[in-house]
């Protein structure tokens, strides 16, 4: 895997010179590479990860297993675009198994989700059926501990 | 009101507790404090190694093991040894497995000296060998490493201790507080000493899998007519995040390893029956993670000493274990001065050189067995630590 992509997926904070000196390599070419990999279309954007229960805000989301008829010419694709242009949907999956997409769809309140379901979402031709699971709690989120509450507690004790 | 004194042994007595302490009551008793003080791998022992131990105890194998570990175990460490280092031994007669390196070293210095003998300890090194040697009856011979030679040990200052009552050179490599390792031209020119002198060498290779910049870890028992007079120490603890587990190693010539199995029989019977289980399979399928801790440790090593030399502090490039260990001469501070100052005025714990030897003034211990977001923190108050000393003088 290539580090650079590998530190920038853990931490994309990281200044060119940190990522520089981690790697060993001129900061000029890990400034080059990374403009690479945007204009590439290799990095498509860097995000912070929050907690949002910590946050004031109302915030639910939800896992929401779709079964849709493929269309004949464009197959997944035409679904999975009409999935994505919904400002609420946060991620669309393409799945095997029992049900053919996996959505993460966000809104303010439950309500809010379940009109985006019965409205939208079910609307949409081709869709045969809709699952919806609240999420109750996300503990981790993109290889980030949201729950650990002594993970800055270093267990460790000074021996020698 | 009894005196305990007069009931307790001299020599114990004679011995001054580890300098590294003072500096963690401190911290201790402060908020905020961000450590880089520690000596052993954040990591925690990887899952499969743990499950293993694990299996081991819900199957109910809570019994002592065999004195010189379990059969299996001995095994694994003498295919281990060969597969890496390129060096055989014989599981059933040159093997021991101990409570950590730390007990090895113990049993072998116990086993080799005799009072009178003097035992060289290149410094800085690790706090242990001093004080083991005194508690064995032995005198320690200090050779001071210099930053000039990237503190390694040479031939010549080698040469220059002896005596004709040196018995025991202390290779300690990769080594713990410098980050220093040797490298075969400089194992070659140490052994040629210890051959022309009939000495006996205690290598500490407990960081052997923690080498970097291409360098691999090369013992000194691989080195010509070195093998039937080194005693080798090694253990989990740092290869594979196992400090806990309390489980190391001793491999050398059979007569030297049978005196050491006798001092462990009596004195600790056998090492710990669950970790051993654990590092069976630490052996058998462990390679990829002490390849990955390997790499992490890497990218921490080049972002510490990257941050010292930016910030003035001249910084050798360590090529082992996982420190570093800056001079801070520039400061006009000595070691302990600056460790104090640092903690008091921007709560950041390093351990001053000094606790590792005489040679360590004008150093400081930097451990990055840390996330580089806590090394980043870390390094930040240091920087302000040094403009701050800087605008007041």
């Amino acid at each position: 895997m290539d580090k650079l992509l590998k530190l920038l997926s853990t931490n994309s904070d990281f200044t060119s010179s940190e990522i520089a000196a981690m790697l060993g390599e001129p900061e000029d070419y890990i400034k080059a590479q990374i403009k690479e990999y945007e204009n590439k279309g290799i990095i498509k954007g860097y995000q912070a990860v929050v907690d949002w229960e910590k946050v004031d805000d109302s915030y639910v989301e939800a896992f929401i297993e779709l079964k849709v008829t493929p269309k004949k010419e464009t197959g997944f694709d035409e679904m999975a675009e009409l999935c994505m242009s919904f400002d609420e949907v946060k991620s669309v999956y393409l799945m095997a198994g029992a049900y053919d997409f996996a959505l993460i769809v966000r809104g303010e309140t439950m309500q809010d989700i379940a009109m985006f379901v019965a409205k939208k979402l079910s609307a949409i031709d081709g869709v045969l059926s809709t699952a919806t699971h609240f999420i109750m709690r996300c503990y981790k989120d993109r290889g980030l501990n949201l729950v650990c509450s002594d993970c800055e507690n270093d267990g460790r004790h000074l021996i020698l | 009101m009894i005196d305990y004194s007069k009931y307790l042994n001299d020599t114990i007595k004679d011995i001054k507790p580890s300098g590294i302490r003072k500096f963690f009551d401190i911290a201790n008793e402060m908020d905020n404090v961000i450590s880089l003080s520690i000596g052993e791998p954040d990591f925690q022992t990887p899952w499969h190694i743990r499950d293993e131990g694990i299996d081991s105890l819900k199957k109910g194998k809570t019994w002592y093991s065999p004195n010189r570990g379990f059969c299996d175990l001995l095994k694994e460490i003498c295919s281990y040894y060969k597969r890496r280092f390129n060096i055989s031994y014989d599981d059933k007669t040159q093997t021991l497995v101990t409570v950590g390196g730390s007990e090895g070293i113990d049993l072998a210095f116990r086993a080799l000296i005799q009072k009178g003998d003097e035992v060289i300890i290149p410094e800085p090194s690790f706090v242990c060998y001093e004080p083991l040697t005194v508690m064995a009856g032995g005198t320690p011979v200090i050779i001071n490493t210099k930053n000039e030679d990237n503190f390694r040990l040479k031939a010549e200052d080698l040469k220059a201790a002896v005596t004709d009552k040196t018995k025991l050179v202390v290779l300690p490599f990769p080594n713990n507080p410098t980050g220093a390792i040797m490298e075969r031209e400089d194992l070659e020119e140490i052994a040629k000493v210890v051959i022309e002198n009939d000495l006996f060498v205690l290598s500490d290779e407990i960081y052997s899998e923690l080498t970097y910049g291409g360098r691999q870890h090369i013992s000194i028992a691989s080195i010509d007519k070195m093998y039937e007079r080194t005693i080798v120490i090694n253990g989990f603890s740092k290869s594979y995040a196992m400090t806990g587990w309390r489980l190391g190693y001793a491999l050398g010539p059979a007569p030297v390893i049978e005196q050491m199995t006798k001092l462990h029989q009596y004195g600790i019977m056998s090492a710990p029956t669950t970790a051993q289980y654990a590092a069976i399979e630490a052996l058998r399928n462990g390679d990829n993670d002490v390849a990955h801790m390997r790499e992490e440790y890497d990218m921490r090593r080049r972002f510490v000493v990257d941050g010292f030399n930016a910030m003035g502090l001249s910084c050798f490039e360590p090529l082992g274990a996982f420190y570093v260990f800056p001079c801070i001469k520039s400061t006009g501070l000595s070691s302990d001065e600056f460790c104090t100052k640092l903690i008091m005025d921007k709560h950041v714990a390093v351990v001053p050189g000094t606790a590792f030897g005489k040679s360590g003034e004008g150093f400081v211990r930097v451990s990055y067995s840390y996330s580089i977001q806590h090394l980043k923190i870390a390094l930040e108050r240091i920087k302000e630590f040094l403009e701050e000393l800087n605008y007041g003088s």
